[in-house]
C-alpha cells in the first residue's frame, strides 16, 4: 500500500477511481454523474436500449469507447463449413438485431465470424481494453471480472445501458468499501475458485450489498491475472456492486503487448499512472473480512445459491442448525431441490454432466488445469463433459498446446466459444433432474436448464469429477 | 415512465428469501428484443408444472392473487443477474410495488428506473404484514411515495426510504435519460480534460 505524497486523507482504490470520473459530484438530492471509460455490450441486454435511442432520435455518444460481442445466445456446437447453427429464430433475431444496431450506431462488433468473438468478460481483458483505473460497465452482473485489473467495473440494467450509449455517463451513488484480506499460501489442489467460494460462504449471498469488495493480502498478490479474474468475477454473488484488486507488476505484464494496450511513451505514462492506483495506507473501509488461504480446501456448492458452499470433504449442513428461521426455510428448500440429505457428504454423488466454461473459468489457465487432470484419463461412462473456451482466442491457444486433443481423447466435447451451459440460453442445457458439476458462477434453480441441479466448483474438481463419474476430491484422485 | 404517487392494493405473498432473477424470469425467455410480454413467463418454473399446468400451491396462482398490484417478498429480493427483464416481467404481470426487507442493488436500481417501486420495511413491520395477510389474504396495503409510508391492514403506518432523486423522478415522471442528456455541456468539459483511456476503433 502506498501513501500519497500530499496530505489529503488516505483513500481507497475505489475512492481514487470514483473521484477521477466525476462529471458532477453527488449531492443529497442527486446522484453523481459518473463518466464511463469503456462500455461493453452483448445481445441479450442491449436491444431495448438501442430501441430507446431510436425513439428519442439520439446517437451513441462515444462509439469509440464501446465494444460489442455475441456470447449468450450463441451456439457452441462445432462449426460446419466454418458456420454456426443458431438455436432458433428468436436467438437469430436477437443476434441479427445486435448486428443491425452496431451497424447503425457505428459500434465495433465481434460477431460470430470474427476471430476475436467470445464471452464479454473474457475478451475485454484479452484484447487489452481492460486497464487499471478505468470505469467499465456492461449490461451484465459479472462485469466485476474486470476489477481484477484495478478497474471499477460493474453491471447495469438495460435502462442504464441506454444512458451510457447516449451520454457515456451514469447516475450513481458512491458505494461503500469492504476489504477482503486473504493471506497465506494455498495448499495444492486449492485454487482461486475455492478462495472466492469460501469468501462468498463467509459473507453470505446478500452480505456485501451496497459495497465494493477490495481483495488484498499475500494470497491474492501471488495469483496470476486469470485467477484474479475468477475471484473478482463472483463478487456479485455476495451481493457486491463490484470487486477489485490493486494493479501490480503481474497486471502490467499481462496487459503489455495486447492489441488495445498502450505502446511506446504512452505505455510508460500509463504504467506510471497505474502505479499510483493502490489504496493508501490507513485508508478506511466500512467493513472487512479475513481469510487464511492455508486453511482452505477445494470448495463446492451444495445448494441453490452460490453462498451455500462447503469444503469438498465436508458435510451438508442441517437446516435445524441455521441462525434464523428464514435461513432454515431457505436451506430446507435448497436441499429438497438438490435431492440432498442434511449431514451427508457430497463425495461419491453421481453426476450426469461436467461443464468447464463461463466467464469465471474458461481462460487458458483454467483449461490447462482441467487438461492436466484429464491427460491419460477418461470421462466416466454415463457422464457428458463439455469444455467451452471463453473466446475464440482461448480456443486457438488451447488447440496450439494440444489441450483439445487431451479433452477429446478423454471423451469430452470440445466446443466453440460462448456462455453455453452457464446460462443455458443457446440449447446447451441440463435435462430436468440431471446434476452437473460446473465451473460457472450460479447454481440457482434451473440456471443450467429447467429442473437441473448445479454444483459449482473449480476446474480441477470438475475434471476429477468427470473422471470419477461422481463428485471427487482432486487431491485424492487415483 | 409512468409517475408513481400512491397505490392501495391487495397483495401476493412470496415469503422466500434470496429470490434470484433467474426465478423471476428464467434465462430462456431473455431471447426477446422487446420489453413487453414477459409477464406471461413471470416465475415460470415456479408457477407452471412439467405438464404446463399452473401449480395450485404457488401464491401467484391463488384466487386471492387476482388484481393484486403488490408483491410481498422475502429478504434480498432480486439477487443475481442484472436483467431488467425481471422488473419488466413483474410490471407486465400487473405488479407496481414489491415489499421486502431488502433488495439486491441492481434489481432495486432497475425497478426504480422502470416504475416498479421497491419498498424496504423493517423486519418487524414486514413480519407484522405477513401475519396480517395470513389472517386476511385479501387485505389491502396503502403505499404513499410522497410521505414514504406504507399503511398496513391493521392501520399502522411504517416509513420506508427511497433515494431522493429516484423518488423525485417517480413522483414527477421525470426520465433519467432526459436528465442526463441535459448534462451535455458538463460531459463535454469532462471529456476535454480527460483524454480517452482506450479506443475500440
Ligand atoms: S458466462 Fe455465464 S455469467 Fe458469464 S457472461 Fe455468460 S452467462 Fe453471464
Amino acid at each position: 500500500m502506498t501513501r500519497s505524497a500530499n496530505m489529503s486523507p488516505p483513500e481507497t482504490l475505489v475512492d481514487k477511481i470514483w473521484s477521477s470520473h466525476l462529471v458532477r459530484p453527488e449531492t443529497e438530492s442527486t446522484p453523481a454523474v459518473l463518466y464511463v471509460d469503456l462500455h461493453l455490450v452483448h445481445e441479450v441486454t442491449s436491444p431495448q436500449a438501442f430501441a430507446e435511442l431510436r425513439t428519442r432520435d439520439v446517437r451513441v455518444r462515444r462509439p469509440d469507447l464501446t465494444l460489442a460481442t455475441m456470447d449468450h445466445s450463441t451456439p457452441t456446437t462445432p462449426r460446419s463449413n466454418g458456420h454456426l447453427q443458431v438455436l432458433d429464430t428468436q436467438a437469430s433475431t436477437q443476434l441479427k438485431q445486435l448486428e443491425t444496431n452496431c451497424d447503425e450506431f457505428g459500434i465495433k462488433l465481434f460477431g460470430l465470424d470474427d476471430s476475436r468473438q467470445g464471452i464479454v468478460h473474457v475478451i475485454g481483458p484479452e484484447q487489452g481494453l481492460t486497464q487499471p483505473g478505468m470505469t467499465i460497465v456492461c449490461g451484465d452482473s459479472h462485469t466485476s471480472t474486470h476489477g481484477a485489473f484495478g478497474a471499477l467495473a460493474f453491471g447495469i440494467g438495460t435502462s442504464e445501458v441506454s444512458h451510457v450509449l447516449a451520454t457515456q455517463t451514469l447516475l450513481q451513488r458512491k458505494p461503500r468499501n469492504m476489504l477482503v484480506q486473504v493471506d497465506g499460501t494455498l495448499p495444492s489442489g486449492v485454487t482461486a475458485k475455492d478462495i472466492i467460494l469460501a469468501v462468498i460462504a463467509k459473507i453470505g449471498i446478500g452480505g456485501a450489498t451496497g459495497h465494493v469488495l477490495e481483495y488484498s493480502g499475500s494470497a491474492i498478490r501471488s495469483l496470476g491475472m486469470e485467477e484474479r479474474m475468477t475471484i473478482c468475477n463472483m463478487s456479485i454473488e455476495a451481493g457486491a456492486r463490484a470487486g477489485l484488486i490493486a494493479p501490480d507488476d503481474t497486471t502490467f505484464e499481462y496487459i503489455a503487448g495486447r492489441p488495445f494496450a498502450p505502446t511506446g511513451a504512452d505505455w510508460d505514462a500509463a504504467v506510471a499512472r497505474w502505479k499510483t492506483l493502490a489504496s493508501d495506507e490507513g485508508a478506511s473501509y466500512d467493513r472487512s473480512v479475513q481469510l487464511d488461504a492455508a486453511s482452505l480446501a477445494p470448495m463446492i456448492t451444495f445448494g441453490t445459491n452460490p453462498s451455500m458452499a462447503i469444503p469438498i470433504d465436508g458435510r451438508v449442513p442441517h437446516p435445524t442448525d441455521a441462525d434464523t428461521s428464514a435461513e432454515r426455510v431457505d436451506l430446507d428448500k435448497a436441499l429438497r431441490y438438490m435431492a440432498l440429505e442434511p449431514g451427508q457428504s457430497l463425495l461419491g454423488r453421481t453426476v450426469d454432466v461436467v461443464f468447464v466454461g463461463s466467464c469465471t473459468n474458461s481462460r487458458i489457465s483454467d483449461l490447462r488445469e482441467a487438461a492436466a487432470v484429464m491427460r491419460g484419463r477418461h470421462v466416466a461412462d454415463g457422464v457428458r463433459m463439455l469444455v467451452v473456451p471463453g473466446s475464440r482466442n482461448v480456443k486457438r491457444a488451447a488447440e496450439a498446446e494440444g489441450l483439445d486433443r487431451i479433452f477429446m481423447e478423454a471423451g469430452a466435447e470440445w466446443r466453440e466459444a460462448g456462455c453455453s451451459m452457464c446460462i443455458a440460453m443457446n440449447g446447451d442445457q441440463l435435462a430436468p433432474g440431471q446434476s452437473a458439476v460446473s465451473t460457472s458462477n450460479r447454481n440457482f434453480e434451473g440456471r443450467q436448464g429447467k429442473g437441473g441441479r448445479t454444483f459449482l466448483a473449480s476446474p480441477l474438481t470438475a475434471a476429477a469429477t468427470a473422471v470419477a463419474g461422481a463428485i471427487a476430491d482432486v487431491r485424492t484422485l487415483s | 415512465m409512468k409517475p408513481f404517487t400512491s397505490l392501495t392494493s391487495s397483495c401476493v405473498v412470496l415469503p422466500a428469501a434470496n429470490v434470484d432473477t433467474d426465478q423471476i424470469i428464467p434465462a430462456r425467455f431473455l431471447k426477446t428484443v422487446e420489453r413487453r410480454g414477459l409477464g406471461a413467463h413471470l416465475f415460470a418454473d415456479w408457477r407452471v408444472d412439467e405438464q404446463g399446468q399452473p401449480r395450485s400451491d404457488f401464491p401467484l396462482n391463488s384466487p386471492s392473487a387476482v388484481g393484486a398490484e403488490i408483491l410481498v417478498a422475502g429478504h434480498n429480493f432480486g439477487c443475481g443477474s442484472s436483467r431488467e427483464h425481471a422488473p419488466w416481467a413483474l410490471l407486465d404481470f400487473g405488479f407496481r410495488a414489491v415489499i421486502s426487507t431488502g433488495f439486491a442493488d441492481i434489481f432495486r436500481n432497475n425497478a426504480l428506473k422502470t416504475g416498479l417501486l421497491p419498498v424496504a420495511l423493517s423486519a418487524a413491520a414486514h413480519g407484522g404484514l405477513l401475519d396480517q395477510l395470513a389472517a386476511s389474504p385479501r387485505a389491502r396495503v396503502a403505499i404513499d411515495l410522497e410521505s414514504q409510508t406504507a399503511t398496513l391492514p391493521d392501520g399502522t403506518s411504517h416509513g420506508f426510504k427511497v433515494d431522493p432523486f429516484a423518488r423525485h423522478c417517480l413522483l414527477n415522471g421525470v426520465d433519467e435519460l432526459g436528465f442526463l442528456l441535459k448534462e451535455d455541456a458538463a460531459i463535454a468539459t469532462y471529456e476535454s480534460a480527460h483524454p480517452a483511456r482506450v479506443s475500440t476503433r
